[in-house]
């Protein structure tokens, strides 16, 4: 049993899905950085962020973060019609990218975890605001730029208590 | 004759998206009907006619899955066909929708010319 996914693996799956939806409903150039990871502390944010959870025997979020600007483009690319400032249809636009992008993390780390649920998108858009997830020991943090745009996506993932509880002890024997 | 289709989505862009690719299709097309879950879905579906369904599974109150075994139960909608268009892509999801009913199963991303590629396997 699996008791941990790796920042690579994680990476990995982010930018696959990224490029999968970019280059299927979006038509934009997507370019990714070297992944890092970052401890969960509650920094300030600007812009708009979408965040999506993962739940099952593992659980998790993913979350895309970029600037106001760039959410525009998104939401213009996907609905093919210009958009100028962030409204009720460029909020809900870039929900589901996000929902389309994580949604096909985690349809990847189910081939590995088994299966996961998908929580319904949630945006927010603003300025100098704290975001914190409970219980998360690290952010796997993706930087992409489209064009000369730079926006996140991050993830973090891990397995749930009773996971853990039903992960078989090294030493343990099998019984017959 | 007419063909008049309801979408069922919890994204407006999705719907927007879909009513697009229907207009752009080679179908005959009548009404488009929009819904933003199931539960809506099921009240639309009281009032209007259909013959054809889009829908998402992902959705509050009422998800794709509940609303098609309710339809799939029920005489005045078991034969409308069905088609999930979902960011689910589990083969286990697939493999659910398809025994309950679905007649089709396209995952999110998806270009326009796969929807089109479906509709015209259906209608």
């Amino acid at each position: 049993m699996i008791d941990r996914m790796s920042s690579e693996e994680i990476a990995s799956a982010v930018c696959l899905a990224a490029q999968d939806v970019f280059s299927t409903m979006l038509q934009l150039p997507l370019a990714s950085d070297p992944f890092h990871d970052e401890a969960p502390e509650p920094e300030s944010l600007d812009g708009v962020v979408a965040l999506v959870g993962i739940a099952g025997t593992w659980i998790g979020t993913g979350r895309i973060a970029c600037s106001p600007q760039f959410a525009c483009r998104l939401a213009g690319s996907l609905l093919m019609q210009p958009c100028e400032a962030v409204n009720e249809e460029v909020l809900d636009a870039v929900a589901e990218v996000a929902n389309m992008i994580i949604g096909n993390v985690k349809t990847i780390f189910e081939e590995k975890l088994g299966p996961l649920g998908l929580s319904i998108p949630t945006v927010i858009f603003g300025r100098n605001y704290k975001a914190h997830s409970a219980g998360v020991p690290k952010w796997t943090v993706v930087p992409f730029h489209t064009g000369e745009e730079n926006w996140t996506i991050s993830f973090c993932v891990v397995p749930t208590k009773m996971h853990v509880h039903q992960a078989p002890r090294p030493d343990a024997v099998p019984v017959a | 004759m007419p063909l008049d289709v309801l979408i069922v989505d919890d994204s407006a862009a999705i719907r927007k998206i879909l009513h697009r690719v229907l207009v752009q299709a080679d179908v005959p097309l009548g009404k488009v009907h929009e819904a933003n879950d199931g539960l809506e879905a099921l009240e639309k579906l009281r009032a209007e006619k259909v013959g054809l369904i889009l829908s998402d599974i992902n959705m509050p109150n009422m998800d794709g899955i509940e609303l098609l075994g309710k339809l799939k139960n029920d005489d005045d909608f078991k034969t409308v066909p069905i088609v999930m268009v979902t960011t689910e892509g589990s083969q286990a999801k697939v493999m659910q929708a398809l025994q309950l009913g679905a007649v089709g199963y396209v995952r999110k991303p998806f270009t326009a010319e796969q929807i089109k590629e479906k509709l015209a396997g259906i209608i």
